[in-house]
């Protein structure tokens, strides 16, 4: 799929670790990548919590403080809604909506992503001040760049920050 | 051979999300058969495909609003 000729470039810097966030990303990434263009997701902060290799809360890192932080913002299972989050009973109910109607959830729309060639890279600072190792991060996540490499594969590129 | 695809349960992205992915797993020259709904899937589902080279050989009516799409990779 890569082979084919890619036209327009959107890159998308996925700062929120917001549930509905990530998923307005995703459904941007995965809707431009099937329309032939070519995608790069930037994760940073806590955009970070959704590339978790594991998708509960787990104490990541070397120190007391950051074990603390990664323990609290978990993974994927862990994602609450921007607004309403109730605790965390929010995002579940959320996608017992989007099932019932046929709406892909965030776990859908991630590995449409992966098949359709959506690159996904990680934040090197953001990686440093957690302590996140690459083997913390999930298989998809293809490379751990700074910002200068980030906005070199940009050029020409729509760049949106969520 | 002939590939079939009916996307009248999905919604957006996953419309064309769907038949990308189809196609992409198919052979140059196979033909891909797509059900889909009127509205911003008949919209974009063909004319997405022509934008990346792909051949529409024909968009027909199917009844209830549904209309069937042909594809060829």
């Amino acid at each position: 799929m890569k082979t084919e000729t890619m036209h327009e470039k959107l890159s998308i810097v996925c700062f929120s670790g917001d549930y509905d966030k990530l998923l307005a990303a995703f459904t941007m990434a995965t809707g431009a990548a099937a329309t032939n263009r070519q995608v790069t997701m930037f994760f940073t902060f806590w955009g970070l919590n959704a590339l978790k290799r594991k998708h509960g809360r787990s104490a990541l890192g070397r120190t007391p403080l950051a074990r603390l932080f990664n323990w609290l913002m978990g993974g994927l299972s862990n994602l609450p809604l921007s607004r309403l989050n109730f605790a965390g009973l929010s995002p579940r109910l959320m996608e017992g909506m989007m099932r019932k109607n046929n709406v892909a959830t965030l776990q859908e729309l991630m590995q449409a992503a992966r098949e359709l060639g959506v690159r996904m890279v990680a934040c090197e600072m953001a990686m440093h001040i957690l302590e996140l190792e690459r083997g913390d991060l999930m298989d998809g996540v293809e490379d751990i760049v700074g910002v200068a490499t980030f906005l070199n594969e940009s050029r020409d590129a729509h760049i949106i920050f969520i | 051979m002939k590939h079939f695809l009916d996307i009248t349960r999905e919604t957006c992205p996953m419309t064309f999300v769907k038949v990308k992915l189809a196609l992409s797993r198919m052979e140059k020259g196979e033909e891909l058969e797509v059900i889909l709904n009127e509205g911003e899937p008949l919209q974009n589902v063909p004319r997405s495909c022509e934008e990346q080279g792909y051949t529409v050989i024909s968009v027909e009516p199917c009844g209830g609003g549904r209309h069937r799409v042909w594809i060829r990779k």
